[in-house]
């Protein structure tokens, strides 16, 4: 079970970013840890190698988006990735990325953010403190319910825990 | 379904949406952007999505229906078998039916989207939840009903519940009345140029005199669609059309379903209004629903095939308005006409009131009911570089047989009218010659 408040670095990508980018569709058949390192290769060669766990993902507009393949969240949740943090997000990525444990907050001012930065987040609060600009912003709060599951691994892992098995 | 719907009675600016997820979620008011926990009142899918994908994990959390009598399984996708890993997943469903001891199972009588409806299922108000993205099909009974993937499905079966973020809602007005030969269909078509189809996070609420004159097949066209302008639920609130279409269904409704309507102070996202009167016929051209044009656009484009079929053009009205245009009239040569009926019923129905046999007549191959060429698994698929008309909702390179295949979409009547003419044609301007003498 992952702690709610987490803290890391900031990596920094733009708009639009899709699932063919976190999880690329020519290396879908590859065993998920293997995929994992792939993510977000065709954009930025350096991130699946030097991102720690812990660190976020900080993004713009509509992140995301295209095809419903839970790989995209998946590679994320393997990378370590603490949150992703964006001002919006494609529907089935936003509920695929919950219900695989990988907290994803909307922030509109996550332009803010630079690549770099070190930030503290707190999903239940909706607070982010970027400790190397010295500001806090707000983002939406996931309710605390919704936190446990997240904690918890995901939905199957939640269940299993609820159901003791 | 017992629950009671509970009634909103203040009007204070609420769109469809919020009032549906303040029921669901037993909030006295939401807001949209709320992550809200909800209770499902209806769980539906079907023999792709369902018991293939559930069996292995419930098996694995030791965990059963949280409660089988709100469980609806239709094999729609697979019927009927094709080959030996066909009859495997539908042999896999109803076993899976009959020792979850599921509430409602259909096999092999029609597409998950039109059996909901014909059996009664549906009621303003309840919460839906769908394993299939045309769930949004229901939403014209004024139900809130959305679609999920997988994973979402295997926690709601267990549970009963899920979440959702309260969606700001687009809404359309719908003014005036349909000329000739022009429908729903066409509606959607424009929208989805207009709109685009990257409205995720968002209800579509349809309203105005232009629905309420509508019939509820066409309006399940409106809410089935909303999946192409890529919103969560696609909303038309209650009326007297809807009662009296659920009571003659078998369902139970009350008067006091009428309060699921949006207030008239709703604040929306955006509005957007459409007069029918002024609306002609559209055309998809490949491989968009948004890539729509009216159908001036692209007359004369040879055709090899022309399908009627679908959750959202194959319901009995959609085969009244493909006879309309067909009735004494054949196929061009060299050009194939298949039928494939929502549900086993509009088959049975459209035989008893002479439409089955004006498209027979015309020269259509009857298919069977099922999702058929639409999911790219049953009969009626393409080959390279063929050229199909369909009254389907999506024409997504590849999904109805070689991705070197094209795809135009159309209304039932453009549907019909090029069917005869052997190119996308206009049906309001389908010349007299290609009568058949009587
Ligand atoms: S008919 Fe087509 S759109 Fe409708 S449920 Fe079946 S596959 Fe989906």
């Amino acid at each position: 079970m992952t702690q709610i408040e987490v803290t890391g670095r900031a990596f920094v990508f733009g708009d639009n970013i899709d699932t063919d980018l976190l999880a690329p569709g020519h290396l879908m058949k590859l065993p998920a840890e293997d995929l994992a390192r792939h993510c977000l290769e065709a954009i930025s060669p350096v991130f699946a190698k030097s991102v720690q766990p812990g660190d976020f993902v900080v993004a713009g507009k509509n992140f995301g988006l295209g095809s419903s393949r839970e790989q995209a969240a998946i590679s994320l949740r393997i990378l370590g990735v603490g949150a992703v943090i964006a001002p919006s997000f494609a529907r089935i990525f936003y509920r695929n990325a919950l219900n695989l444990g990988l907290p994803a907050l909307f922030c509109d001012a996550a332009n803010r953010i630079v690549e770099g930065d070190q930030l503290m987040v707190n999903p239940v609060l909706g607070k982010i403190v970027n400790k190397t600009r010295g500001e806090t912003i707000s983002c939406k709060p996931i309710p605390d319910h919704l936190m446990a599951m997240v904690r918890a691994g995901g939905l199957v892992a939640h269940l299993k825990s609820r159901r003791g098995t | 379904m017992s629950e009671a719907s509970r009634p909103q009675t203040v009007s204070s600016g609420l769109t469809l949406a919020q009032k549906l997820l303040a029921r669901a979620s037993g909030s006295e008011r939401v807001t949209p952007g709320d992550i809200v926990v909800v209770k499902v009142d209806l769980a539906m899918a079907h023999d792709s999505s369902g018991p293939r994908r559930w069996k292995p994990h419930l098996e694995a959390l030791g965990a059963r229906l949280w409660d089988p009598s709100r469980v609806v399984i239709v094999s729609d996708h697979f019927v009927p078998a094709v080959d030996a890993d066909s009859a495997a997943i539908l042999k896999l469903t109803r076993d899976f039916a009959t020792e979850q001891n599921v509430g409602h199972f259909f096999d092999m009588e029609g597409i998950c989207h039109a059996i909901l409806p014909q059996k009664g299922l549906l009621r303003p108000g309840i919460l839906v939840a769908g394993g299939d993205s045309h769930t949004p099909h229901a939403g014209a009974f004024g139900c809130y009903a959305a679609g999920f993937g997988a994973t979402d499905m295997l926690g709601i079966l267990v549970t009963g519940q899920t979440w959702t973020i309260v969606p700001e809602t687009i809404r359309v007005e719908l003014t005036g009345s349909f000329g000739k030969n022009v429908s729903a269909k066409d509606v959607m078509l424009v929208l989805c140029r207009e709109l685009g189809m990257d409205n995720a996070f968002k209800a579509i609420e349809y309203g105005g005199p232009g629905v309420a004159s509508m019939s509820m097949d066409e309006r399940m066209v409106l809410s089935n669609m909303a999946a192409e302008l890529g919103g969560e639920v696609g909303l038309i609130g209650a009326d007297k059309v809807t009662l009296d279409h659920i009571r003659a269904h078998g369902g139970s409704v009350s008067e006091a379903d009428l309060v699921w309507q949006p207030d008239l102070d709703a604040a929306y996202e955006r509005s957007i209004s459409i007069d029918l009167s002024e609306l002609e016929p559209q055309i998809a051209l490949p491989h968009s629903p948004a890539n729509s044009f009216p159908i001036g656009h692209a007359l004369g484009s040879p055709i090899h095939q022309a399908y009627i079929g679908a959750c959202v053009g194959a319901k009995l009205q959609d085969l009244h308005m493909a006879a309309e245009i067909l009735q004494g009239r054949r196929t061009a040569p060299g050009v194939r006409l298949l039928v494939a009926p929502a549900s086993s019923q509009v088959t049975a129905d459209a035989a008893a009131d002479g439409t089955l046999s004006i498209l027979l007549a015309a020269g259509a191959t009857l298919l069977p009911s099922g999702c058929g060429a639409c999911a790219g698994m049953g009969a009626g698929l393409l080959a390279a570089g063929e050229v199909c008309i369909s009254t389907t909702n999506r024409n997504f390179k590849g999904r109805m047989g070689h991705a070197d295949a094209f795809v135009y979409l159309g209304s039932p009547y453009t549907v019909a009218a090029s069917a005869i003419a052997g190119c996308v044609s206009d049906p309001r301007t389908l010349s007299a010659d290609m009568t058949v003498p009587a």
